[in-house]
């Protein structure tokens, strides 16, 4: 059953229903302003608090209590008098705050006098050879598989990456009965050096003392290789092996499922699509978008909180979602802002919750053998290019990323460059003597998903005939 | 690959994957119910016929397309599952106009 | 320091990029300035049509004369630019569009040109199959096709660079001035000086012939385009319509173009443009009623370039009605991209030789401003 929104315009319009969604659309409501949640999930909760409402894992210590955390946010939310709509796939947003959605296979066309963009993070593209077989698929698939259907690795599984929510769900499969045979740690050596003077600020951190327990708890059931340099998959249309250097030694080791997992980077393509302005972030290897105090970015009226504002983890993301939020209740309705936490408060939240946050970005900086691919590696999955084919198309006058398009299509497949934009930078960085931020990144345009041409043929010819469509 | 933890209590549903019939539970994505099945959901690519399953599981990578109750290049894992959805593993290049 | 030159081509379009590789060819060294990249606006993100089918009159001689380059076009360029020739359709939805198509190549031929050729419905439907079967003709230029825009901009630079064009990008040409006898051009820290001046700013053409005293009635658009997915392979030409805006052309890769000219806000000082989506709509619909078959197919990206539009539709090309040495390139009103290598050519032929076998004067910008030279 799908449901059309119920105006055609809201004083408030957040996208995505994380942990900073869901905290600014309760924060914006409760304040009386009219608000729109638009979530493309079947429920609300994004990564961190998939299937909050819905999980079959019932045991509420195998998901752990700050899973837990998402459910309280809900409730909030439903509380409040925010419409909320999931399935709801947000392919065009612009600098005039309008806002093209899809849902139940129907778009509908909103404008909005503040958006909040909560669209969160993805995982961090991992091009090692192989990575496009069957059987190799992200540490975050298999998490969202667990949440929200409660199934586990069943084969022989080996997890490889480096970052906390590795651990985590290497330890959430082993409570659900789940099988792991072996745990390759990417993390760089020379990255424990360079954290330690940041160290002080993550021991005070509330992740400290969970992180280390957690690790404790799987390493106990899981054979753990650590300095891992080198790493594949390999197979015949289908994952057979992992192979990985550790300490110089090259081990080859049968498997049915990899999952991958080198952190989470923001996902820029809506944000990118309406214009807001990003730069290169030299510590955590991605593009963030430029935003203010209050999360507001180059684009009037338009602000972002939680992960794609720049990681910085779900306790970061919810008081984020409420400072973009109190800011657009001083915008337009000042009066009642008042009546809401002092923003001086919430920056203290904020600062607390993102204490630890450089150590965890140092510690866990992946490698850059393995961000920048070489040769035969698929860097683009949709479109199938290599690191070879990039490197060629850079000798003969390619220059950044959306002259390579015109070379070798890198990015212009169904998934816009979600999973190849972050290497291609890198790498064409890497071959031109040039840093990132002056390589760039593609030029991201609407539809940031793909609609069909029946779906938007189907799209209201005049503004009466939206007004229609928007009520009926 | 994967297998449901026994705790899951959830309703069975019924889904069609290209005419065989295969329990999924309530609640599930079509990717999510493709996987469990243990049949073989390797679609192939548009570009070289490569052999791909699900990748990321939330709607950034488009390595779950498939075909739903006839509609193509839909993203699986952001799909959930009914009672009687016929799920057509996609090959090559995705047929129009069908 | 001014570094001399043979000529100062300002614009890294396909038509500066043409310019300078034929200048390169007569034996001259110019520089070519664009201030982003080569194929950045337009040149790069236009429908790739190689259309001679329904121009203006005025400007098929040139067109003509780009075609023939287009034929030979990898052994210009040594890149073969992805072009492909199997024709463009003009589509008539009824009878009166028909009727105004048989007019038009009637028109042609009195004028004694060949390559619009009437069609009746069998031989339109032979041509494309998945037309709607109410459509009862149409016209067909058999010579044109569609090569890769960025591809084919990149390559035009290259092949100039190869060939000893100086190639500057990602700083604006600045301060244009004329001095004893040379164009002056400021480029970051560099001034280029050379006798001739060649602009082909595209859509920044127009302020820069206002600035010289040469203003002419253009504006900045942006049409837009939208792209599908890749589908298996089912139609060849390129297809137009006589009555509505859509222009329709599947590539090898099996991604479907869809455009036509609705138009984008562009936002030209910041390189933007704000696309909107009720027009592609309007060019959704009208696919959806001409190709049945397209219905289900999924759209993954939309965009808009920016350039120039004269009011009259008609570009601005030749010699400067005020200032010796200064040549326009510019206007060519959402077609240029097929005239862009035989612009190139006859642009090096004015420059070098002080005249050309190919008949375009009606282009000149004399038509706004009688010469004065």
């Amino acid at each position: 059953m799908t449901v059309a929104p119920k105006r055609e315009a809201y004083d408030v319009v957040v996208i995505g229903a994380g942990p900073a969604g869901l905290a600014a659309a309760a924060t914006s409501a409760e304040a009386g302003l009219s608000t729109l949640l638009l979530d493309e999930n079947i429920g609300p909760g994004g990564q961190v608090f998939r299937a909050i409402s819905s999980t079959p894992v019932t045991d509420r210590n195998q998901l752990g209590a700050d899973y837990w955390v998402g459910a309280d946010l809900v409730q909030s939310l439903r509380a409040s008098r925010a419409e909320i709509i999931h399935r709801a796939t947000v392919w065009s947003l612009d600098r005039n705050l309008e806002i093209a959605v899809s849902i139940g296979g129907a778009s509908a066309f909103l404008k909005a006098q503040r958006v909040i963009l909560a669209t969160g993070a993805l995982e961090r593209p991992f091009p090692i050879p192989g990575w496009t077989l069957p059987g190799v698929m992200t540490a975050g698939a298999a998490q969202t598989m667990l949440k929200s259907s409660a199934l586990v690795p069943d084969g022989r599984t080996v997890i490889a990456g480096q970052g906390p929510l590795l651990w985590l769900l290497a330890a959430q499969i082993l409570r659900l009965g789940g099988r792991i045979d072996r745990i390759l740690d990417t993390t760089e050596r020379g990255n424990y050096f360079a954290a330690l003077p940041h160290a002080f600020a993550f021991l005070t951190s509330p992740y400290f003392t969970k992180g280390l327990s957690m690790m404790r708890e799987v390493k106990a059931k899981v054979q753990v290789v650590s300095g891992v340099t080198e790493l594949s998959a390999s197979g015949d249309g289908q994952l057979a092996n992992v192979s990985y250097v550790a300490g110089g030694k090259r081990e080859t080791i049968p498997a049915d499922l990899l999952l991958l997992h080198q952190g989470v980077v923001p996902n820029v393509n809506l944000a990118m699509a309406a214009g807001i302005e990003h730069r290169w972030d030299d510590l955590q290897l991605c593009w963030s978008p430029v935003l203010d105090a209050s999360g507001n970015s180059s684009v009037a009226g338009i602000a972002i909180a939680g992960d794609g504002a720049g990681i910085g983890g779900a306790n970061a993301a919810v008081v984020r979602g409420r400072i973009a939020a109190r800011a657009a209740v001083e915008a337009l309705a000042p009066a009642v802002a008042t009546k809401l936490a002092p923003m001086a408060t919430l920056r203290a939240d904020l600062a607390k919750a993102e204490r630890g946050r450089v150590f965890l970005d140092t510690l866990f900086r992946p490698a850059p053998q393995f961000r920048i691919p070489t040769g035969d590696t698929i860097v683009c999955r949709c479109e199938e290019v290599t690191a070879k084919d990039v490197l060629d198309a850079v000798a003969i006058g390619a220059t950044g990323p959306n002259q390579l398009k015109a070379y070798r299509r890198t990015g212009m497949g169904p998934c816009q460059g979600r999973l190849c934009g972050l290497t291609v930078t890198e790498l064409m960085a890497q071959a031109r003597g040039k840093t990132a931020q002056e390589i760039g990144y593609y030029r991201l345009r609407a539809p940031v998903k793909p609609i069909t041409l029946a779906e938007l043929a189907a799209v209201p010819k005049s503004e009466a005939d939206v007004k229609a469509v928007v009520r009926g | 690959m994967f297998r449901r933890s026994e705790q899951d209590k959830r309703p069975q549903v019924q889904i069609f994957v290209d005419g065989t019939a295969v329990a999924a539970r309530q609640g599930d994505t079509v990717s999510a119910a493709l996987l469990a099945s243990g049949c073989d959901a390797r679609r192939s690519t548009a570009v070289s016929g490569a052999p791909r399953l699900p990748y990321c599981m939330m709607g950034v990578c488009f390595d779950c397309l498939v075909t739903i109750d006839g509609v193509g290049n839909r993203q699986g894992c952001l799909v959930p599952v009914a009672e009687g959805m016929q799920i057509e593993i996609q090959k090559g290049k995705r047929e129009i106009g069908k | 320091m001014s570094q001399n030159v043979d000529a100062i081509v300002v614009g890294g379009g396909i038509h500066g990029c043409s310019t300078a590789l034929h200048l390169c060819l007569a034996g001259m060294k110019p520089v070519l300035i664009e201030k982003d990249y080569a194929g950045r606006h337009a040149s790069g993100v236009n429908a790739g049509g190689v259309r001679q089918l329904a121009r203006h009159v005025p400007e098929i001689p040139l067109s003509i004369r780009s075609m023939g380059i287009w034929e030979k076009i990898t052994d210009l360029l040594d890149d073969d630019c992805s072009f492909e020739s199997y024709g463009q359709v003009l589509v008539a939805e009824n009878e009166e569009e028909l009727a105004v198509c048989r007019a038009r190549v009637a028109e042609l031929n009195a004028l004694g040109f060949t390559h619009e050729e009437l069609i009746d419905a069998t031989e339109l439907r032979r041509l494309v199959p998945a037309v709607a079967e109410t459509c009862p003709g149409g016209v067909v230029s058999r010579r044109d096709g569609a090569a890769n825009p960025a591809q084919t901009t990149t390559a035009f630079r290259r092949k100039a660079e190869q060939l000893g064009a100086t190639v500057r990008e990602g700083v604006a040409a600045g301060n244009i001035r004329q001095s004893g006898g040379l164009w002056h051009v400021d480029v970051g820290t560099e001034t280029f000086a050379a006798p001739v001046l060649v602009n082909a700013a595209g859509a920044w053409a127009g302020n820069i012939a206002a600035a010289l005293g040469e203003p002419v009635p253009v504006e900045t658009v942006a049409p837009m385009l939208m792209i599908t997915s890749r589908v298996p392979h089912f139609i060849d030409p390129v297809v137009i319509l006589r009555g509505r805006k859509l222009s329709f052309k599947q590539f090898s890769n099996g991604t479907v173009l869809i455009g036509g000219g609705h138009l984008a806000t562009p936002y030209q000082d910041r390189n933007e443009t704000v696309l909107d989506w009720k027009s592609l709509a309007i060019s959704a619909r009208t696919v959806f009623e001409l190709f049945p078959v397209m219905r289900s197919a999924t759209i993954v990206r939309a965009w808009a370039g920016i350039e120039a539009k004269m009011k009259d539709d008609i570009p601005v090309f030749g010699p400067s009605s005020r200032h010796k040495g200064l040549y326009h390139q510019f206007g060519f009103s959402l077609h240029g991209f097929q005239l862009g290598p035989g612009a190139g050519a006859v642009m090096a032929e004015l420059i070098v030789n002080g005249g050309t076998q190919t008949r375009v004067g009606d282009l000149g910008i004399d038509r706004f401003h009688p010469s004065t030279l």
